[in-house]
């Protein structure tokens, strides 16, 4: 890999990993959902850069095909028919795949050592190569997004083309949107771009307008334009306050180095124990062999073999 | 085999077989599960092979530890029970740890110590079972709902760690105990230990013996 002196967090790992090169901006993939007109050309477009080729499916009866993320779909256009409450129909299509959270769930589950990792510029990267199938992956996401390929057990999703990105090049889905509903460039610019963006549809009458870059996450590198962000469920059961699960807080939190402790100090005690009360000895066998009733030398709480007066 | 006279068998060998694989099963289980749970751990992976095979081996090997000690763990019910002079042996457990046996009550087979391990993995390893499968993958965390595999995937941690300190426990005290190894590895006790240790069972393993004698 090339990116691999510009990484700020990396899975299982309990150490500093190497960041030297971490002197970049933040990037930021925009999806303006009002401006997409659900060609999946982005999906083509992954497929062909990425080298994917997925099952071909079945019509379930809606635009959505494939129907699902795929270990070989890291990008699906969900298509959603809203009827508004003026009996208007919405036709709300979204683009759906990894969020590349500034606080990734996937990452903070993963117990492979550097199976994932989060570069500088803020994507959100799986190093396959490491990776041992578990799923951890899965259940630590909040937007669902990771899956598990079934040829080699191995968990995939978007990468946000971070091989093109590192050599300056923007996602492939980007430079393929035909409407420039997907965006690419700095965190900082789409932001600023995102909020015009808004702005315009507000003066459209979208008065709910504005931008998902959901704070629970700590933000994240794929952001939308939403026109009803007051509701973002109705793009497709996109959360609206998405977040790490306090289940997998605890359990890949505090739980970890405080049960480890536990486990050592427990063993840590027998060891003390046994030097300073010392074993339960075989009881001597009295009645068959008609000893006198002599109390043996250890349960006298001192070597009483051992002369007096040798103590110091 | 006749036993010499002054010995009594407290595990068959079928106890004894079977106690040393669940041994090496949940050693193997515990190392790989610990690999998983803090990186800390992750070189313990290696035990069962490397950290891919410790992911596709560890709930499998959980499956046999399953089998092994519910059919050893049924068989053990009634003996396992609160019994006479329980309570207060567990009231003088200072005592217990000071080594004073000779204040202590008689009493059965198992003390209350080793009942409240045998509940404790008994109440573990179901938990350990059922929160294992929701997140065994490939075959079957794939049916669950997510919010249902952070749920389990917790309760397994916890689980786990319940059930790795009661046998840190456990191995302590067949350290502690002396004559207690032998007995899971060669199958008897002295009169002697029975009656230190177990009074109440020595009586009645010994009542049950001049019966047999009688004819």
């Amino acid at each position: 890999m090339n990116n691999s002196q510009n990484i700020i967090a990396r899975s299982a790992t309990t150490t500093t990993p190497p960041q030297v090169r971490s002197h970049v901006d933040e990037v930021a993939k925009l999806i303006d959902v009002s401006k997409c007109i659900g060609c999946k050309a982005c999906q083509v477009a992954c497929m062909e850069w990425n080298d994917l080729r997925d099952d071909v499916g079945e019509c379930h009866g809606t635009y959505d095909n494939p129907t699902d993320l795929t270990a070989n779909s890291w990008t699906v256009m969900r298509f959603s028919e809203h009827e508004t409450q003026e009996g208007n129909l919405e036709w709300l299509i979204r683009k759906d795949g990894c969020m590349h959270c500034a606080e990734p769930g996937c990452l903070t589950a993963c117990p492979a050592p550097g199976a994932i990792v989060q570069y500088a510029n803020g994507i959100v990267d799986f190093n396959s190569e490491h990776c041992i199938g578990c799923g951890y992956c899965i259940t630590g996401c909040p937007f669902d997004i990771p899956r598990i390929s079934a040829k080699d057990q191995k968990s995939y999703k978007c990468t946000l083309c971070s091989d093109r990105v590192n050599a300056g090049m923007e996602p492939a889905c980007v430079k393929t949107c035909p409407t420039n509903c997907i965006e690419f460039g700095t965190k900082e610019d789409m932001l600023a771009r995102a909020e015009k963006r808004v702005g315009d549809l507000k003066a459209l009458g979208f008065r709910d307008a504005g931008i998902y870059d959901p704070a629970g996450v700590g933000g994240t590198h794929v952001m939308y334009v939403l026109h009803h962000a007051n509701d973002p469920n109705r793009y497709s059961g996109l959360p609206k306050d998405p977040r790490i699960s306090p289940l997998v807080g605890a359990w890949k939190g505090a739980t970890k180095p405080i049960m480890s402790a536990i486990i050592g100090i427990t063993a840590f005690a027998g060891v003390i124990h046994y030097m300073t009360k010392g074993p339960k000895e075989e009881p001597e066998e009295q009645a068959e062999h008609g000893q006198d009733d002599v109390p043996p030398p250890h349960s006298l709480g001192y070597d009483a073999t051992r002369p007096r007066g040798e103590d110091r | 085999m006749k036993m010499p006279r002054d010995r009594l068998i407290r595990y068959s060998p079928l106890d004894r077989a079977n106690h040393w694989t669940m041994a090496m099963v949940f050693v193997l289980l515990a190392l790989s599960g610990l690999a998983f749970f803090h990186p800390a751990f992750f070189f313990l992976s290696h035990t069962l092979g490397g950290p891919v095979w410790a992911r596709i081996l560890h709930p499998f090997l959980g499956v046999v530890l399953v089998l092994l000690f519910y059919a050893m763990a049924a068989r053990h019910v009634r003996r396992n029970l609160l019994g006479e002079n329980d309570v207060q042996w567990a009231r003088q457990i200072g005592d217990v740890l000071d080594n004073r046996d000779d204040k202590l009550p008689p009493i059965g087979k198992y003390n209350p110590g080793q009942k409240l391990v045998y509940w404790s993995l008994v109440v573990s390893i179901a938990l350990l079972l059922f929160s294992g499968v929701i997140m065994w993958r490939p075959w079957f965390a794939g049916f669950f709902p997510i919010p249902l595999i952070r749920f389990a995937s917790l309760l397994h941690a916890v689980s786990a760690f319940v059930a790795i300190v009661t046998i840190v426990v456990h191995v302590y005290a067949a350290i502690w105990v002396k004559g207690s190894i032998r007995s899971m590895t060669r199958g008897w006790v002295t009169r002697a230990w029975a009656r230190h240790h177990h009074g109440l069972w020595a009586r009645e393993q010994e009542e049950a013996q001049r019966r047999e004698q009688q004819p």
